[in-house]
């Protein structure tokens, strides 16, 4: 009976497999096909509502940055001048992403111990804490800081501000999804000696996490000091804010504007090296 | 174990007890101190006395309520009434507001039994209940009240101005004209405009209700005036949201397509050429480290100002992004299902095509789907500096410091953006690569 019917049954499978294959082939190319049309007009649509073309402005993409070089060249006894101009706005930028990753971190921290299940204070506000966080992640750096300028003056502080808010929602979830894999025991340990809330995070789960947090947090540093370098071109001090007055003062002027990128690309550049480095000492070591 | 190792091993651990307690105190105190460096570093002090509370105040309540003028001139002593004083706020000619009554003497009711009555020959009576009857009138060369001096805390009398603010409502004279302003709760004109006839019917009457305008049908009336709602503009808002999007969009899937060849030129395992590898690697560096914001101001002196600008910033440094972490994903693949296929007798296309190409795919997805939706707030803030999207609005009408509902209800607009992208992408994420 079945080596009558085994060919015919080879068959239907050979060609329901040819089936799926078939149609597998036809959704990717439809995916695909999909995929490409709305580049290919969403790119119609950003070329037609630019200011200029983009066929147009394609050969002078190299007319601004040749100028800039150009001039810093001929200027380039005043560089070493100028870089020691801009260092204090340098170490503004940077000042405002250290402080708002530290600030960040701790209230991220804070929040994602809130936020766990299984450690959290008040496992009824677990939701609350969590939708807390979305808010903060959602809310770009960029609305919080004008809010704040208008409210506050310009200057670093609202940058500061923008950012740490942010980082406290975008770490708070980092954070709470290492402290999920965090083992109980040691907080079961310390609970059943009496040691309070605070005691068993900071003795229980932090020794634990603390290296996968530190990771996250220079991971986070290096964002912000781009965030707070873009900050600064709305009026929140630092690089940003004096690369838009160099700018707006235009040609002859562009040896200022030099020396900022110039500060801005090598404290991101370094910042990265170093930063790098020291995630990969870190994840190595807890490996060890 | 003897005692002599028992005491060393007892002063190693004292040692390491000690350090971890230094270590305890230490960084608190480090925190501590570089927090100090940073108040006096950043002026906090001097901050907080030059911060605007009363901004924040106005802020607050203007976020949630619009007011209605009532405006009258000096030299006419016509009154007019618009909402949050604009043009296309304007009540029709012969129209008021039902809190008003006109005549002789027009009185405007204010909340709390506050009531203002202006009188002909630019006369204005204010009763403020417990305080009196506020009197005033400008006399062609100052304006001259009967408020004591120095005047109550809630008005600011000089012979240019003279203003009121109280739980009732703001009054301020001045030599030109007399303002009132009645504090209302909510986004008015929200849907529709005074001169659009939908104005105050439910969506009910719209829907079932008689025709309220001949010319067109009530569905189709409503929505065009809904959508070219001269002052909030839903039409125009909705496009900048497009835009922002768009930028995120083209930029995340423009630099995933222009990544993934030269990631396979940046991984050691599929370029064997140190040169070719070493140079790429440090495009992509280059790339990252010169920053959006940098390559934003180049571009939009080459494209001017607009979405492309913003999308190519964002291609750019995505570029260098995705270029590092796709040849890190490629360089971390499997060598078993490549030599499983190539058993088989394929060519080294064919090998990376069913080798490779499966293993890494959702990986870089992922990658790719967390990028957009971060790019999403990136293209926010970069719309802000090239000028378009929602940034732009949203810059502008903080930077005009007048409509702030209309700012509010940018910020919650953005907030659903980035919210609804959130989940879009996870939820691509899920279907194209499984549940994680």
């Amino acid at each position: 009976m079945t080596d009558i019917s085994a060919p015919a049954r080879i068959d239907v499978l050979q060609t329901e497999y040819m089936a799926l294959v078939r149609q597998r082939r036809l959704y990717g190319g439809l995916v695909l096909a999909i995929f490409a049309l709305l580049m290919a007009s969403g790119f119609y649509v950003a070329d037609a509502r630019n200011a200029g073309g983009f066929w147009e402005g394609l050969h002078r993409v190299g007319d601004y940055p040749a100028a800039v070089i150009s001039e810093a060249w001929e200027k380039r006894a005043e560089l070493p001048a100028n870089l020691v101009k801009f260092f204090p706005a340098l170490v503004e930028t940077l000042n405002i992403a250290a402080v708002s990753t530290l600030l960040g971190a701790i209230f991220g921290l804070i929040f994602a111990l809130l936020s766990t299940r299984g450690l959290a204070r008040w496992p009824r506000l677990v939701p609350l804490f969590r939708r807390l966080m979305d808010i903060m992640r959602a809310i770009p750096e960029i609305v919080i800081a004008l809010v704040l300028i208008f409210m506050l003056g310009g200057g670093p502080v609202p940058a500061m501000l923008a950012i740490a808010i942010h980082t406290t929602g975008a770490l708070g979830k980092l954070f709470s999804e290492v402290a999920e894999n965090a083992d109980l025991k040691p907080v079961d340990g310390l609970a059943s000696v009496g040691a309070n809330w605070t005691q068993r995070m900071l003795l229980g789960v932090i020794p634990q996490v603390a290296p996968n947090f530190l990771s996250y947090a220079l991971l986070r540093f290096e964002i912000n000091i781009r965030a707070s370098a873009i900050l600064g071109f709305v009026g929140a001090g630092g690089l940003g804010y004096e690369l838009k007055n160099s700018m707006s003062w235009g040609p002859g002027e562009f040896d200022e504007a030099a020396a900022i990128f110039l500060l801005l690309f090598g404290a991101i550049v370094v910042f990265d090296q170093i930063s790098s480095r020291y995630r990969n000492r870190l994840t190595e070591g807890r490996l060890a | 174990m003897t005692a002599a190792d028992l005491t060393l091993a007892k002063h190693d651990a004292t040692r390491i007890f000690a350090r971890k307690r230094m270590i305890g105190f230490a960084v608190p105190v480090v925190i501590l101190a570089y927090l100090a460096y940073i108040f006096i570093a950043f002026d906090i002090g001097g901050l907080l006395q030059r911060m605007r509370p009363e901004n924040a105040v106005t802020l607050a309540s203007d976020s949630w309520s619009y007011k209605v003028h009532v405006e009258r001139s000096h030299r006419t002593g016509d009154i007019a009434y618009s909402i949050e004083g604009e043009r296309k706020g304007e009540y029709p000619e012969g129209t008021h507001p039902d809190w008003v009554e006109t005549g002789d003497i027009t009185t405007v009711t204010l909340p709390h039994g506050h009531l203002v009555r202006l009188l002909p020959d630019n006369r204005t009576e204010y009763v403020v209940p417990g305080f009196g009857t506020v009197e005033a009138h400008f006399d062609g060369a100052a304006i001259v009240t009967n408020l004591p001096d120095p005047p109550p805390d809630w008005a600011s009398v000089s012979d240019r101005r003279v203003a009121m603010l109280t739980e009732g409502g703001r009054i301020t004279i001045t030599r030109s004209k007399t303002e009132i302003f009645r504090y209302f709760p909510g986004w008015e004109l929200f849907f529709f405009t005074l001169e659009s006839p939908y104005y105050g019917h439910s969506f009910y009457d719209i829907v079932f209700g008689e025709q309220w305008d001949p010319t067109r049908g009530n569905i189709a009336g409503a929505a065009h005036d809904f959508w070219r709602n001269p002052m909030w503009r839903h039409a125009d808002v909705a496009w900048a949201i497009g835009e922002t999007i768009l930028m995120a969009f083209l930029g995340t899937f423009g630099a995933a397509m222009v990544a993934l060849p030269l990631g396979f030129l940046a991984a050691k395992r599929f370029s064997p050429f140190m040169a070719v590898r070493f140079t790429f690697r440090r495009i992509f560096d280059f790339v990252r480290g010169v920053d959006a914001l940098i390559w934003t101001i180049v571009l939009s002196r080459a494209f001017g100002p607009g979405p492309l600008t913003g999308s190519l910033a964002i291609l750019l440094t995505d570029t260098g992004t995705f270029g590092k972490l796709f040849s890190e994903a490629l360089e971390n693949v499997d060598d078993k299902q490549i030599e499983g296929v190539a058993s088989t007798g394929a060519k080294p296309l064919q090998r990376y095509r069913f080798g490779v190409i499966p293993q890494v795919v959702p990986v870089l997805l992922s990658q790719v789907l967390y990028f957009f939706e971060s790019n999403t707030r990136s293209a926010t803030i970069i719309g802000a500096i090239t000028g378009g999207g929602i940034g732009l609005l949203l810059t502008q009408a903080i930077q005009t410091q007048k409509d702030w509902e209309e700012v509010a209800y940018y910020i919650i607009l953005v907030v659903l953006m980035v919210m609804a992208m959130d989940s879009l992408s996870g939820w691509l994420r899920a279907k194209l690569i499984g549940g994680r």
